[in-house]
């Protein structure tokens, strides 16, 4: 039976994890490549990295720590952040990431879900959708880093964007991003009854409890989460556990 | 030496590492010579089947790999590496495959998720020196929408399960193909990357 996953993300900047600290046992906390070997020696099933830098100029660090990861684990991993060209893509997929999540640039650029997924398959091209509550009891999606409304509806683009090629939905609730009031479990239903492909729940962790919820009521296919996992605050392995004993079906 | 088979489909520095780890000595080619000289062969690749054929023949792969063959040499193919191993596949048209084990590769025609994507377990169909060391219901990592619906099921030697069984580990002799990621699916995957080294270095 296939596994519900469970994703550890890291924000990476100058070649650091940003909000790495608090790490026990750990030689360099922010250090990527010795974050992702933790994450995947304690059952992370795949892991997500999102370049935060702001400059073009330094691109080439972070293309970097793609390679040193790759070499480092062998779990899957996304890359994402600035992505806007199949060139992008291409640079990324050779580093030795599985799969590229774009965001902003797809909203931008439809097309280049089309083109990435021609040139290199469906499967590594991952839709990742900030979203926000509207007044209609629907939700819009957010660009530039949830600092501007497109007001275009969100399931609608997600199906759109299965339509245009992207192999799985990163769906991040901006209503719950952060507050660890749990994952938005109705955005999640809305959007895994109209979609073919995978979707991973992303904003909102803060319990164990919440992890079950999206996986269950709200259908999803993997539950994303940085900050519980940075901070210790819960343990992948205990997580599993937990999701298991509630007849989850997770990788142990 | 190993030989991975560069046909620029995918990735292949994810499967050096992995086959480097465990002790082996790997390269990377897409030329004959080089690769004739290896004591086994691996085929990767992700994508459509459609553009993996096509590139074989560009690189003049095919008759290289018939010849590989039939001198009873190992071959391992990855992902859509294995698929095309098969007679047919029938992913946006009808392809011709490889041959070298009987079946075709087919979608998912399922209510469930496609692509088939994540950790999924293993079944053992038969025994079989490539499954040695796994556990029933270890797990290993998928990505794909189409599967090998194989004309004889004495050829699988894993399976697993989407609503359908499906392989995971096909052998015919010394042709090995593995639908999931070996070098993506952590210890069980190591093991059976190692298997498969093991059983085809003399």
């Amino acid at each position: 039976m296939l596994a519900k996953r469970i994703i550890p993300c890291l924000d990476v900047d100058h070649g650091r994890v940003v909000k790495g600290k608090n790490f026990k046992n750990i030689k360099d906390v922010a250090d990527p490549v010795e974050l992702a070997k933790r994450y995947s020696a304690e059952g992370a099933d795949e892991l997500v990295f999102y370049d935060i830098t702001a400059s073009y100029e330094e691109r080439d660090i972070f293309l970097n720590v793609v390679e040193n990861v790759a070499k480092a684990i062998d779990i899957p991993f996304t890359i994402g952040g600035g992505v806007k060209s199949v060139d992008d893509f291409r640079k990324i997929l050779l580093a030795g990431a599985d799969k590229v999540s774009v965001n902003s640039s797809a909203v931008i650029n439809p097309a280049l879900i089309t083109d990435a997924a021609r040139r290199f398959g469906n499967q590594c091209v991952v839709l990742s959708i900030d979203a926000m509550s509207d007044d209609k009891g629907s939700w819009e999606v957010y660009v530039k880093g949830g600092r501007e409304n497109t007001h275009i509806n969100a399931i609608e683009w997600a199906k759109r964007g299965q339509k245009l090629g992207a192999g799985e939905i990163c769906m991040n609730s901006m209503d719950t991003d952060g507050v660890k009031t749990g994952f938005d479990i109705e955005l999640l239903k809305s959007l895994n009854s109209v979609l073919t492909i995978p979707v991973i729940a992303s904003g909102g962790a803060g319990t164990m409890q919440h992890f079950a919820h999206a996986l269950i009521e709200g259908c999803a296919d993997a539950a994303l989460a940085a900050s519980v996992f940075h901070y210790n605050e819960i343990d992948i392995r205990q997580l599993k556990k937990y999701l298991q004993e509630r007849h989850i079906s997770v990788r142990l | 030496m190993i030989g991975i088979i560069d046909y620029k489909i995918g990735n292949l520095a994810n499967v050096k590492n992995a086959v480097q780890k465990l002790g082996y000595e790997a390269v990377i080619s897409d030329e004959i010579d080089v690769l004739n000289k290896c004591a086994s062969l691996i085929l990767p690749g992700v994508g459509a089947f459609e553009d993996g054929i096509k590139a074989l023949h560009e690189y003049k792969m095919v008759d290289f790999l018939n010849n590989w063959v039939n001198s009873g040499k190992y071959l391992l193919g990855i992902c859509l590496g294995m698929q095309l191993l098969f007679d047919k596949s029938f992913e946006n048209g009808i392809w011709d495959g490889l041959g070298y084990i009987k079946g075709d590769i087919v979608v998912f025609e399922t209510k469930l998720k496609v692509p088939h994507m994540g950790w999924n377990n293993l079944v053992l169909n038969k025994n079989d020196d490539i499954a040695k060391g796994i556990n029933p219901g270890d797990y290993v990592y998928f990505v794909h929408s189409y599967y090998a619906k194989t004309a004889d099921f004495n050829d699988v030697i894993l399976y697993s399960e989407y609503e359908v069984p499906f392989p995971a580990v096909v052998r015919k002799g010394n042709v090995i193909g593995m639908q999931f990621h070996p070098e993506k699916s952590s210890d069980v995957g190591r093991i059976l990357l190692k298997n498969y080294l093991e059983m085809s270095k003399c």
